[in-house]
């Protein structure tokens, strides 16, 4: 597909040349607008930070410099990460290359329509809840959820910190594999990332060799998805049985709660990261008419578009005196369910594997008056962030001409494993 | 969604535009009526279906987590001029915020 502006795959489109030589030399990067890059604005779609500047590049960012990649924009995203669709950005939406007049998932839409158009040969996304996958998904592209504390999130503009991982997009496996190299690995500045992953080769295991692999598959995951999502995705799992691969059914009962659990904890989680956000030190400010809570409060009304105050408010009412432990400790213990559900999954199935979103992508204006509605379509995705574990988008086919992902979940880095997996796909 | 303190029982099927004002003041964000009755009126079903953790049994967490810990030794950091460069009004070499009350 040739280049296109009317795209709109970028908020700032720059061009930041890496070192001359290394992995990713002659490489082009699209960065989603969450992830910090020093003198080129990171407005994390936002109107609140239009004009914001960072005074340093995240770690991922130094990464991608250091192995000879040129960033070539800050990819469009949903407001502050908070959204499935990249409409909620206040820099309007974003077309999908691969299904024109639908959506192109999100929250890394941007990332993923520049993927799927060639207007960037790979990009990095962040995935809170499945903000990676699902747009991978949609795009038909392939996308990654590396385990908790694989990547480094310095630099990045947290949502909810404890879900949250950024990742590679590529048009192959191996092409996304070979970007994880380059950001995988422990940081000083993040004291959440772990010594795995630090000499990690991912790109070699992208060998299409499923021979004795056995693929688990979550009766939960298929449930009310869409009947050809489903069908595709049994034809994709036909061929892995084809080339040796053994499929086995297993149940996480702890699923059916992960949806809200997810939510629960992002929005909790948000309302307290989005505090910062007061307008003194940047963004919009407030003014100086009355004290500082009326001050911020304007600022925060300004600045912030609908579906992030509404998380906003949502975490702070589930936080709030009396609803601590109704919502937030529950969900807490819903998390730790969904954990020891998988732990028991992976005693018998080396990954595990679901259609990644239960439907085709939404046309544009789908579901933005129903907000419930769409976080209900995030079923597949937030339990990998729940649990803290590896997970891969890679196309497997068209329902009705709509691209479909198929998902699959590692055990706790097992990167490896779902590269392996998804390169049997697209083969 | 009621105001007292420690009432967490069954009010999520009954929030109106004044208890989601009274959390956006909890928040520090101002909201138009609009806004606020469409969210009171979005809150209803989304609350109903968090209400759904109810059925969570207890899980016992892993107990595996561990405090990482750096020594507190001075690092170069960002200059005065680079913390100060996003800032909406500074006043010499300090941001400018509104009045505490």
């Amino acid at each position: 597909m040739s280049a296109d502006a009317s795209l709109n795959a970028f908020v700032t489109r720059e061009r930041i040349e890496g070192s001359d030589d290394g992995p990713l030399a002659g490489r082009t990067v699209a960065v989603k607008d969450n992830i910090s890059t020093e003198g080129v604005r990171t407005t994390c779609g936002s109107a609140m930070l239009a004009d914001y500047v960072p005074p340093y590049d995240a770690t991922v960012v130094e990464r991608l410099k250091a192995a000879g990649a040129t960033v070539v924009g800050k990819a469009n995203m949903d407001e502050f990460g908070m959204g499935s669709t990249t409409e909620t950005s206040h820099f309007g939406a974003t077309e999908n290359p691969a299904a024109p007049g639908r959506v192109p998932g999100g929250s890394s839409g941007g990332s993923a329509a520049a993927v799927a158009a060639g207007e960037a040969d790979l990009a990095l996304g962040s995935d809170t809840g499945g903000s990676v996958r699902n747009p991978a998904a949609f795009c038909s592209v392939v996308g990654i959820k590396p385990t908790y504390g694989l990547v480094s999130r310095y630099g990045l503009v947290a949502y909810a910190n404890s879900l949250e991982q950024i990742g590679p997009l590529a048009p192959t496996v191996r092409g996304a594999a070979r970007l994880l190299e380059v950001i995988a690995g422990p940081d000083d500045r993040d004291a959440t990332t772990r010594s795995g992953g630090a000499d990690a080769d991912y790109a070699d295991a992208a060998d299409g060799d499923v021979e004795g692999t056995t693929v688990g598959v979550p009766t939960e995951l298929f449930e009310g998805a869409d009947e050809g999502v489903v069908d595709t995705v049994e034809a994709a799992l036909d061929d892995l049985r084809d080339r040796g691969a053994e499929t086995v059914e297993v149940s996480l009962p702890s699923i059916e709660r992960a949806v809200e659990a997810y939510y629960v904890i992002a929005m909790s989680e948000a309302s307290s990261n989005l505090a910062r956000f007061d307008g003194v030190r940047y963004g919009i400010s407030g003014g100086y008419e009355g004290d500082w809570n009326d001050s911020f409060a304007r600022a925060r009304e300004a600045g912030f578009g609908e579906e992030v105050k509404r998380r906003i408010l949502l975490g702070t009412y589930a936080l709030s005196a009396g609803y601590h432990d109704k919502y937030y400790k529950k969900a807490q213990d819903a998390r730790a369910w969904v954990q020891q559900d998988f732990d028991e999954a992976f005693e018998t199935a080396d990954v595990l594997a679901s259609p990644t979103m239960p439907v085709p992508p939404f046309e544009r204006g789908e579901g933005l008056d129903d907000p419930l509605k769409l976080y209900l379509a995030d079923a597949n995705t937030v339990p990998a962030n729940l649990a803290n574990l590896p997970a891969i988008s890679v196309p497997a086919g068209e329902t009705d001409g709509l691209p479909v992902g198929l998902q699959f979940v590692g055990p706790a880095f097992g990167e490896r494993a779902i590269v392996r997996a998804a390169s049997a796909v697209e083969d | 969604m009621s105001d007292s303190d420690g009432d967490s029982g069954d009010a999520s099927d009954a929030v109106d535009p004044g208890e989601v004002r009274h959390v956006a003041d909890l928040a520090r964000v101002a909201l138009d009526d609009e806004e606020a009755s469409q969210f009171a009126e979005q809150f209803v079903d989304i609350l109903a279906y968090f209400d759904s953790l109810d059925g969570v049994p207890e899980v016992d967490r892993e107990a595996d987590l561990a405090n990482v810990m750096r020594a507190d030794e001075v690092h170069e950091g960002l200059s005065q001029g680079e913390a100060l460069r996003n800032a909406p009004e500074t006043v010499e070499d300090y941001f400018e915020g509104p009045r505490v009350s």
